[in-house]
């Protein structure tokens, strides 16, 4: 009895009951799974014994690839073996089991990772070329907690300290959130819905992502200018523009949601924002609405891999297709953005353009593509924290000023993934397009989905759907791209040396544009009666 | 055709509004201010009340997608009947002539689209008429919404503690209960 209090003796004692039954267990296991070691540390330091855990691993996985279906994983021991995997690819010299090539390595820890954070392969894939591996598990793991709950002091009602003072009495602990921003406060626990105290009711302050502080912070908004913001819903960084120019000026709130929209007029009446019209139209029209703006923000719709914390889904129902549609619908955004903006504005100029997403199709790519199709050049953002955006990527190269672009991410900057370039616009002139193949190949990314609809239609559509196809079709071609750029811009004079056959076809290019920049993703059923009504113009004809 | 914004005459549909509103004739300050012309907007059957400079943009942006500019003030009802929305507070508020302050414990209830009842009544002006517009403010002096006086001060003294003193018109509240509906 005494020796069963003793602790020392305890201690002393050899593998008891409770042990040998462990081991028991352990066999047991092992003649299931060849034997997935769970401490491997005693002999790693060593590696006299070759790899051990990245043996078995590789082993494990080429049997479980059968077993897989009939008996669900075992977390715990992918996650052993990502652990393992990972240690051994960064030495892969030493550590890597004979016969074994990086690329199966590769292959099995972006298995084991897709299975382990349920991630789609494809999706793995693309976070994998962007982030190295240790960093990889960083983001995945960020990507797995929710992002702080930060708060933006409505300085038109309020100020910072009087409503951290007013909260605080509410049971709330919060902090300021960094010395980046003078009016955002974290929230760290709260008694009370912070979404409905008397003074969220009053407009005193908005519930606001750290991120989506800076792309305004990087427009920088001056008082008196016209701003547009062409992706506004749901009103943060709007109120936010208001707020810093003091409620002067115009701020022209674009989305083209109007279901969103509701939660704009709503956000904006109640933070006290005066300034600020709010309309209804696709972005994409948005020269020909209203033009001549100091400053535009475009914060485009994206596949949001920037914000998969807040929403799961997008670890799994994002495929490339969705990523290159979101894409092709930035890169027209982007385009009547800059087309938007004065460049002789005296203050302004600018343009930012931000996604929360951190795919560089969706980001670099559009950029370096802005920069090739107008007269803009990157400026440094005024942030003085994020990464610089890639100037390589792959087999990508950019331009080097994508330097001062800059991305967020998760498990860095503990918020939002994102992204933000700000444009200066130095010129009005829209540049020609004079590498009609390299500007066609971007364009046609978007071409595949659409030809097969347009191949059904008609003959005239077809010869369309091939141009982008390298085949030079010099003519024809650069003006039909340059249309659907600029709409209506395009003297009407420049098609009279032309034959009137080919004349007949670039007026029916001309029309094709507004259609292959229809299927948006929301608006895939609002394109059949579009090409209705282009049949309808051919059987005129 | 209609022009896109038409202009809502003070003798037209809302003129009478203003007496309702607790502003009284207060709303010649709104209209004339020493920071630029402003005046009042009917687009689709909402009252805006907008800077004309702001007017100026907003006739560039299609009627149909037009969803709101500056400040939207009420609206008129199917039967044209016009209702001041919570909206309009925070002009209201500095003008307000009669106010009454609610007590912290019931500003829940009154932010929940209730009436104010005399025991959360915590102050009210002096010589508040029966009837009287008001608008509703925390102790704190932070404008909750707005209603019409039940009583006046005088009537407000004797009556028992749940009594309602103040119908509940508008209330900031509405911002989160139905968002939908503001526009």
């Amino acid at each position: 009895m005494g020796r069963k209090l003793d602790p020392a003796r305890k201690e002393k004692r050899g593998p008891g009951r409770k042990a040998r039954k462990q081991r028991g267990a352990e066999v047991e296991l092992a003649r299931f799974l060849p034997p997935g070691e769970p401490s491997p540390a005693p002999r790693r330091p060593g590696s006299a014994v070759p790899g051990s855990l990245c043996v078995n691993s590789l082993v494990v996985h080429n049997s479980l690839t059968v077993i897989l279906p009939a008996e669900p994983l075992d977390l715990h021991i992918i996650h052993q073996r990502i652990k393992g995997n990972m240690e051994v690819l960064q030495n892969f010299g030493v550590k890597r089991e004979e016969g074994r090539t990086r690329q199966e390595y590769l292959a099995l820890l972006r298995r084991d990772m897709a299975a382990y954070y349920s991630y789609s392969d494809f999706l793995l894939k693309k976070l994998m070329d962007i982030f190295p591996l240790p960093e990889l598990i960083n983001f995945l793991e960020a990507n797995e907690v929710p992002r702080p709950v930060t708060i933006r002091t409505n300085t038109l009602k309020t100020r910072r300290r009087d409503l951290a003072q007013a909260l605080i009495n509410r049971g709330v602990n919060l902090d300021p959130l960094g010395k980046w921003s003078k009016t955002g406060l974290v929230i760290y626990d709260s008694s009370v819905p912070i979404g409905a105290t008397p003074e969220y009711l009053a407009g005193h302050y908005m519930l606001q992502g750290a991120s989506s502080l800076l792309p305004v912070m990087a427009l920088a908004p001056q008082e008196n200018e016209r701003i547009l913001d062409m992706c506004c819903a749901p009103g943060g960084k709007t109120s936010y523009i208001a707020q810093l120019m003091k409620n002067t000026g115009m701020i022209l709130a674009n989305d083209s949601n109007a279901e969103r929209l509701r939660s704009v007029v709503g956000n904006l009446h109640r933070l006290g924002v005066t300034n600020a019209v709010v309309s209804n139209c696709d972005g994409r029209q948005f020269p020909k609405v209203l033009g001549g703006f100091d400053r535009v923000l475009l914060d485009a719709p994206c596949s949001g891999t920037g914000v998969i914390s807040k929403d799961p889904a997008v670890k799994t129902s994002k495929d490339e297709k969705d990523i290159l549609r979101c894409a092709h619908l930035q890169k027209e955004l982007i385009l009547s953005a800059i087309d938007s903006v004065n460049a002789a504005s005296e203050t302004g100029g600018y343009i930012v353009y931000c996604t929360c997403s951190i795919t560089v199709e969706e980001n670099e790519w559009v950029v370096d593509y802005a920069l090739k199709k107008r007269n803009v050049r990157l400026v440094a953002t005024g942030l003085n924290f994020g990464k610089e955006g890639f100037t390589r990527f792959k087999d990508r190269r950019f331009h080097p000023s994508l330097k001062s672009t800059r991305r967020f991410y998760p498990h860095t900057h503990n918020m939002d993934g994102f992204f933000i370039a700000k444009f200066k616009k130095f010129s009005n002139a829209i540049p020609k397009a004079q590498k009609g193949s390299t500007s066609s190949a971007e364009l046609s990314l978007w071409v595949p989905p659409v030809a097969p609809f347009s191949l059904l239609s008609d003959e005239e559509p077809a010869v369309e759907a091939a141009s982008p196809l390298p085949v030079p079709d010099t003519i024809v071609e650069p003006q039909s791209k340059k249309k659907k750029l600029e709409g209506s811009k395009v003297a009407k004079g420049q098609k009279k040396p032309q034959s009137a056959l080919k004349k007949r076809r670039s007026l029916q290019a001309q029309h094709r544009p507004v259609k292959a920049g229809r299927p948006s993703p929301r608006m895939l059923c609002a394109r059949v009666p579009t090409r209705k009504k282009s049949r309808m113009n051919q059987n005129e004809q | 055709m209609a022009p896109s914004l038409r202009a809502c005459s003070s003798a037209g549909r809302s003129g009478s509004s203003s007496e309702k509103m607790a502003i009284g004739e207060n709303i010649q300050l709104l209209v004339d201010r020493p920071d630029g012309t402003y005046c009042f907007r009917l687009h689709r059957d909402r009252v805006y009340y907008v800077s004309e400079k702001l007017l100026k943009v907003a006739t560039s942006v299609p009627r149909d997608s037009l969803v709101a500019l500056g400040t939207c003030f009420g609206k008129f009802t199917k039967t044209q009947k016009f209702r001041l929305s919570v909206t309009a507070l925070d002009f209201l508020a500095p003008y307000a002539k009669y106010k009454v302050w609610v007590k912290p414990g019931s500003e829940q209830s009154f932010l929940y689209g209730n009436h104010v009842l005399k025991s959360g009544l915590g102050r009210i002006t002096e010589n508040t008429a029966q009837y009287q517009g008001v608008v509703v403010y925390s102790m704190a002096d932070v404008p909750l919404g707005f209603g019409v006086a039940a009583k006046s001060t005088q009537d407000c003294r004797k009556v028992d503690p749940m009594a309602i003193v103040v119908f509940h018109q508008a209330d900031v509240g509405e911002y989160v209960r139905s968002e939908d509906t503001l526009t």
